[in-house]
């Protein structure tokens, strides 16, 4: 196991170091940079503060130079500097990233669980009324766009109904601490993180009720239930447990698109986390914050990858890990 | 002969009452006030940083020497009284006396002469041009500053507004690299409100400046600008009660009807007249057949710019009579007509060179209001016989090819700042079309008739001179139609009606909170 860990996490290099020059080239072949943004908030620049401009960020200098200098920081773990926040990188991400951890992680969490108890209750009654309630519901999430179902929950339970509070982190200003600052940011969490993980929550019901019901015309069950075994059991024990393996491997990919739909989730709701950093720092040009972002969720979503792979051998051991 | 002029400041008491305070009662002091911000600012060092969002949050915390009212008439802010001698050569400012920066340290003479020709010429390209017209500074004493210029020129009592000259502390920035300087991320300013705290993503938190220098201001007691990324979130916020100000642009405008009709709203188009932004739509007479003066003529008339004033700005701004916005000095309204006028426009396009060729329309990327507005002019143009390509684009992309001048027609706006001098002439001077900017002559309109008369305008003393050769040039550039003039834009400004005195400048919130107060009765 150990092996294979260390095996994976040199291979994981080379995989971030990939991801890196790629996004480089994709983001600088994109028209514009970030001299000419923020030249062009200053109202009135002339060609003479954009050549300053360019050259304090290194812009004047070859791509393939400005390439190898952000690799050569890369490797060090030295993320860069945003010109236009006037912060280091690492910094700036340091800040943000723990709400939008706190906030993909409730919400994958939450969708994995619901999802997963949803699909094994419609499995256990196919074609029941239950079954179809909740079938009929995941569709429903499934199909809905994120940004509408994050606008109609904002609009009835912050607008109409003043439940819950629509946009922000916590309550600026009110100064809460300890247990009352922790409820005041779970007030906040309500709405974003439900918004995020219905999408998931339908697909690992969906997921879970198929799963559950081919598992269940295997010959083992029937053999279990020959045996006597009480019907609860055979659920828990012989095909949930089998029935996961593929939810398990969709969670795992999911956890990387998770933060995808963080972006949209983040912007709608004003969450101060790590992907609306992203969409603001591509509109800008903000090279070093764009890489430093793909840098960080691309290590991450190898992480979970990994913990994915280790997760298997523990739900199924006929699973091997090889190098 | 140059006419005499002279002003001299005597609005001082009338300054310290505030101009509008005494309609609504007597002021309160106490309470939080709390405004969106959007986007959120790259930073608050306002001599580095010249964006709204910046000068928004910043201007409560630096201060210029005046500030100009709705009629863009300078009042005093940091100067007591100013003068301008005879020639239009020596302007000579009296500076309050007891102002502090946020720090303690005293605002004197040398503070002005090192922010205006040392600072803000290495930092701020659009003072950088003003300075150029100044031969020499002088400071004869501490609370005076005289302005020696090389040659008269007009407008120049017009650019003391706090993004154009925001006063800097000398004793912090004075032989610094001031772009990497780290008190760039604690501004210090003399202005009514100070720095407090920024939590990138979500707020900025602006504090009361107890020792400010007029007795008894600012009312409030803490500002927070609230830090949200999306139109719709930023109406909730409104109509859930988070934040009490909106300032222009901060909600699409399909949503200013329901939200002006709320309980407790004000709603007002002030505040705009010192920028005067007015949209056009650059066209590229570098390609065939747009440098044909009769197809640019055809596609004027062809725009129904009343429509999309009511139908996409909600009835808001003014449909634009030439270069000039009508809160701009030197407005003249009475220049050619533009009007929509399709027949017209049909037989001028088939007189002209147009062969059918597609012409590509560059939107401005800027929310759902403009992506709809650049449709409604595809349509108007593909009305009288026009092909027309509408091309997408992001804020960075947008930039790149304007300035790459990489489009046929390409939507723009532009801030005038109150004199023709400051804001007009640099978009219509064959001097300024090189590519490389997406904000000079970009049309590569070129008239060396026009080109003279703007340099000799600029140079004028006397108001009457200036005003009768402006009207000139704008006749002459309306009859050229070297851009196609859009709206005046407005961008309302919605608020409680309870805080009072939100607008009372020709610069209107982004002048800062100075007179604010909330009435809690």
């Amino acid at each position: 196991m150990l092996r294979f860990i260390l095996g994976r996490l040199v291979k994981s290099v080379f995989i971030l170091l990939a991801i890196l020059i790629f996004n480089f080239l994709l983001i600088h072949a994109a028209p514009g940079d970030p001299a000419a943004v923020m030249a062009g908030e200053a109202g009135a620049a002339d060609e003479k503060f954009l050549a300053d401009l360019r050259t304090r960020f290194g812009l004047d200098q070859p791509l393939y130079i400005q390439l190898w200098t952000y690799l050569k920081g890369a490797v060090q773990l030295d993320l860069g500097f945003s010109y236009r926040q006037q912060m280091p990188v690492a910094e700036l991400i340091a800040t943000r990233l723990p709400a939008t951890l706190l906030l993909t992680g409730v919400a994958f969490l939450l969708s994995l669980v619901l999802g997963v108890i949803a699909g094994v209750a419609a499995s256990a009654r196919q074609g029941s009324w239950g079954d179809t309630i909740i079938s009929t519901l995941a569709l429903l999430f499934y199909a809905t766009p994120l940004f509408w179902v994050a606008l109609m929950a904002s609009l009835v339970f912050s607008v109409w109904l003043g439940w819950l509070p629509g946009f922000g982190y916590s309550t600026i200003g009110a100064g809460y601490t300890g247990f009352a600052h922790v409820l005041d940011v779970a007030k906040h969490l309500v709405l974003p993180a439900t918004t995020l993980g219905l999408f998931f929550t339908a697909i690992y019901m969906r997921m879970t009720r198929s799963s559950m019901l081919e598992v269940s015309r295997l010959d083992f069950v029937k053999t279990a239930r020959a045996k006597g075994l009480r019907r609860s059991v055979i659920q828990r024990r012989h095909i949930l447990r089998n029935a996961l393996l593929p939810v398990i491997t969709l969670a795992g990919l999911q956890a990387g698109q998770i933060f995808g739909g963080a972006i949209l989730t983040e912007t709608v709701f004003a969450w101060p986390g790590i992907g609306r950093l992203m969409f603001e720092a591509i509109n800008q040009r903000d090279y070093a914050v764009i890489l430093g972002v793909f840098y960080i969720s691309g290590a991450m979503v190898l992480l979970f990858n990994l913990i994915t792979d280790v997760v298997y051998v523990i739900v199924d051991p006929r699973i091997r890990l090889t190098k | 002969m140059l006419k005499p002029f002279k002003f001299i400041a005597a609005a001082l008491a009338l300054a310290l009452a505030g101009p509008l305070a005494a309609q609504d009662g007597e002021p309160q002091a106490g309470g939080t006030l709390n405004v969106v911000i959007q986007p959120e600012p790259p930073g608050l060092m306002l001599g580095i940083v010249q964006n709204g969002p910046t000068q928004m949050v910043a201007g409560d915390i630096y201060e210029s020497l005046l500030r100009y009212d709705s009629d863009l008439k300078p009042e005093g802010q940091l100067a007591e009284s100013w003068e301008i001698s005879e020639d239009g050569l020596t302007y000579t400012f009296k500076l309050r006396d007891g102002v502090t920066f946020h720090d303690g340290e005293p605002f004197t003479s040398e503070d002005v002469k090192f922010t205006m020709d040392v600072f803000l010429r290495e930092t701020n390209p659009r003072t950088r041009t003003y300075m150029d017209r100044v031969e020499s500074i002088d400071t004869p004493d501490d609370l005076t500053v005289v302005f020696n210029l090389q040659q008269p020129f007009g407008p120049f009592i017009g650019i003391f507004e706090q993004g154009t000259a925001p006063m800097i502390p000398k004793h912090i920035y004075e032989g610094t690299d001031f772009a990497n300087n780290p008190a760039n991320n604690t501004p210090i300013g003399t202005g009514p409100f100070k720095f407090g705290e920024w939590v990138k993503g979500s707020y900025i938190h602006l504090v009361k400046n107890e020792d400010y220098y007029m007795e008894g201001k600012p009312y409030v007691d803490e500002v927070y600008y609230h830090v949200i990324p999306d139109a719709a979130s930023r109406a909730v916020a409104y109509e859930t009660g988070k934040v009490d100000v909106l300032p222009g642009g901060s909600v699409e405008n399909f949503d200013v009807p329901r939200i002006r009709e709320l309980e407790n709203t004000c709603i007002t188009d002030k505040g705009w007249e010192y920028f005067g932004p007015l949209s056009w739509i650059w066209v590229n007479e570098n390609n065939k057949p747009l440098d044909d003066v009769k197809v640019r003529q055809a596609m004027m008339h062809a725009l129904d710019r009343n429509f999309a004033k009511d139908a996409l700005w909600n009835g808001l701004g003014k449909v634009a009579t030439g270069p000039l916005s009508s809160s701009t000095r030197f407005y003249a309204g009475d220049t050619p007509d533009i009007g929509y006028d399709p027949v017209k426009a049909r037989g001028l396009l088939e007189e002209s060179s147009y062969n059918g060729e597609t012409i590509r329309l560059l939107g401005l990327p800027y929310g759902e209001t403009w992506q709809r507005w650049a449709e409604a002019v595809k349509q108007n143009l593909t009305e009288i016989g026009m092909n027309v390509e509408l091309v997408p684009s992001d804020v960075a992309g947008w930039n790149q090819k304007v300035a790459d001048r990489d489009f046929d027609l390409a939507f723009t706006y532009l801030y005038q700042y109150g004199d023709p001098a400051l804001g007009v002439s640099r978009t219509y001077m064959s001097t300024n079309a090189e590519p490389g900017s997406p904000w000079n002559n970009v049309s590569n309109y070129q008239n060396p008739e026009t080109d003279k008369m703007f340099d000799e305008a600029a140079l004028m003393a006397s108001p009457d001179d200036r005003m009768a050769a402006y009207k000139t040039i704008q006749d002459m550039i309306v009859s050229d139609v070297p851009n196609l003039w859009l709206l005046e834009l407005g961008f309302p400004t919605i608020y409680r009606c309870n805080i009072k005195n939100p607008v009372n400048t020709a610069l209107g919130v982004n002048d800062g909170f100075r007179d604010v107060w909330i009435d809690r009765n």
